[in-house]
């Protein structure tokens, strides 16, 4: 029988899913909010009536918006509002679960801030060479976050969640309101927007790296790992 | 069992119970201090509680950002409204001189305000933002009445919560619990960019709330009802817009 270790706390795990299931919400109902104006400005206001920085050429929800296609989508803002604001909460809440944990226990230090040795191009390269040569994994993999995976998660952590809240708050007029430079310093509201949907851009892109990742390195294994808990160990170190 | 473990599992049992005893306490606390929205319910309650009670701890007393003269928008855009009612039309030839602001519920004296009226009263200007739901936004300059010079003009009872407003457009009416109606830049407006307030833009009046989404600031006021509960309007839900599954609270 293969030996198993612990891989994943349970906060990590836990959180880790919610983040997943609040994330798909705030997917799904942020595209259905930008069907209803799928024109993107810069600076303070923006308006069928200005010029957009750029548009997406699909249809919208609203019959106001010139799309160049000839029928109207069903407004579905309402609910779309209410679950991107509920899953909003759910994902900020778990994030500060998982925040704090993490400084506490020293997960951050640990798994997550790249290993001392690790810190420079050359040992970044030699991941990326690994994969581009879809080199079989060494044993460590299983087991610790390499240099790479680090810093991924590091700027998703700290970077882009961050950035995604920052700019989602600068689109509320009471928040705004209660505190200016939060958008001012964003360079507008329509700027904030369209950073929020540039932010969302890169979250989706990380998470589609993420899960063709797992998927090359062993579906099975890694899902195990952050449903149970436990890796089995390779051979070579049991 | 080890001893880690039974400690691990005492300190879980009482963090949920401090958990679940916590949320009770601040259920309470919440509803005490005017921070559960009449749309509370419903499977998207939860989060329309919390967006509504934290801003409201948060942003009660703040004002919405104004803008420089130069930031006017020089093509502002307004949605489109339902054809005019016969009443409406009627008004209309007349330059509005017969339109009238009735107000009544939990007052001390109701009364009955023509446009003149509200104009004689303080005034305020303000260059805010326009911000729909949808995404799109403008500035212009409004020029009103603050909806507190009215209230104070009929004398809120002191058990009131709500002030409610109705339009002349079929089926639009909507609420604000009385910090919003009280706040300063909550305007009565009738006046646009240094002018009359154009009909399709609200003229001759228009509730303007700009710290709260555009769809708040509903055209073609006609009657305020200040109460003490929003359940006997509509589905009790504060608003139409909760109706379609549009927030009450449009501060986000």
């Amino acid at each position: 029988m293969n030996k198993e270790t612990r891989r994943h706390s349970a906060v990590v795990r836990v959180t880790h899913w919610i983040t997943v299931i609040a994330f798909f919400a705030l997917l799904i109902t942020g595209i259905e909010i930008v069907i209803s104006h799928p024109r993107f400005y810069w600076g303070e206001t923006g308006n069928v009536n200005m010029q957009p920085l750029f548009s997406l050429h699909i249809p919208s929800s609203r019959d106001t918006v010139p799309t160049g296609y000839g029928y109207v989508m069903p407004d579905q803002n309402g609910w779309s509002r209410a679950l991107h604001f509920q899953a909003a909460w759910v994902l900020v809440l778990t994030g500060l679960v998982y925040g704090i944990s993490s400084l506490v226990n020293g997960h951050f230090r640990k798994d997550i801030v790249p290993a001392r040795g690790e810190r420079t191009g050359r040992a970044y390269w030699e991941v990326i060479a690994k994969y581009l040569r879809r080199a079989p994994l060494d044993e460590a993999e299983a087991l610790r976050y390499n240099a790479v995976q680090r810093a991924a998660y590091l700027v998703v952590i700290f970077v882009l969640f961050p950035l995604v809240i920052w700019t989602g708050l600068a689109l509320s007029p009471a928040f705004d309101a209660a505190f200016p430079l939060a958008v001012n310093a964003l360079g507008g509201r329509q700027s904030a927007r369209t950073l929020h949907f540039f932010v969302s851009g890169f979250l989706v892109i990380f998470l589609v790296v993420h899960v063709t990742m797992v998927y090359f390195s062993g579906f099975r294994s890694r899902m195990r790992a952050m449903i149970t808990g436990r890796a089995v160990l390779p051979p070579e170190v049991q | 069992m080890t001893n880690i473990s039974r400690r691990k599992l005492i300190t879980t049992g009482l963090a949920a119970t401090a958990g679940i005893g916590g949320l009770a306490v601040a259920a309470r606390m919440a509803r005490r201090y005017g921070l559960v929205p009449p749309d509370h319910c419903g499977v998207y309650g939860p989060g329309e509680t919390m967006n509504y009670g934290v801003q409201r701890l948060l942003t009660r007393h703040s004002l919405a950002r104004e803008f420089p003269r130069s930031m006017i928008s020089k093509a502002p855009f307004a949605n489109a409204v339902a054809p005019p009612n016969d009443l409406f039309k009627r008004l209309e030839t007349n330059g509005f001189a017969d339109w009238r602001l009735s107000v009544d519920g939990m007052v001390a004296r109701p009364g009955s305000f023509s446009l003149s009226d509200l104009k004689s009263m303080p005034m305020r200007s303000q260059i805010t933002e326009v911000v729909c739901e949808e995404g799109w936004s403008y500035v212009a300059e409004w020029i009103g009445t603050p909806l507190s010079e009215v209230l104070n003009e009929v004398g809120v009872l002191p058990r009131a919560r709500y002030v409610a407003y109705v339009s002349t457009e079929k089926y639009m009416w909507d609420s604000l619990d009385l910090d919003e109606a009280h706040h300063p830049q909550t305007l009565l407006t009738w006046g646009m960019n240094d002018g009359d307030l154009p009909v399709g833009f609200g003229g001759p009046l228009r509730m303007r709330v700009p710290r709260q989404l555009g769809y708040k600031s509903v055209k073609y006021i006609t009657h305020l009802t200040v109460t003490d509960s929003m359940k006997g309007f509509g589905k009790g839900l504060g608003s139409v817009n909760p109706e379609f599954g549009y927030a009450w609270y449009a501060g986000i």
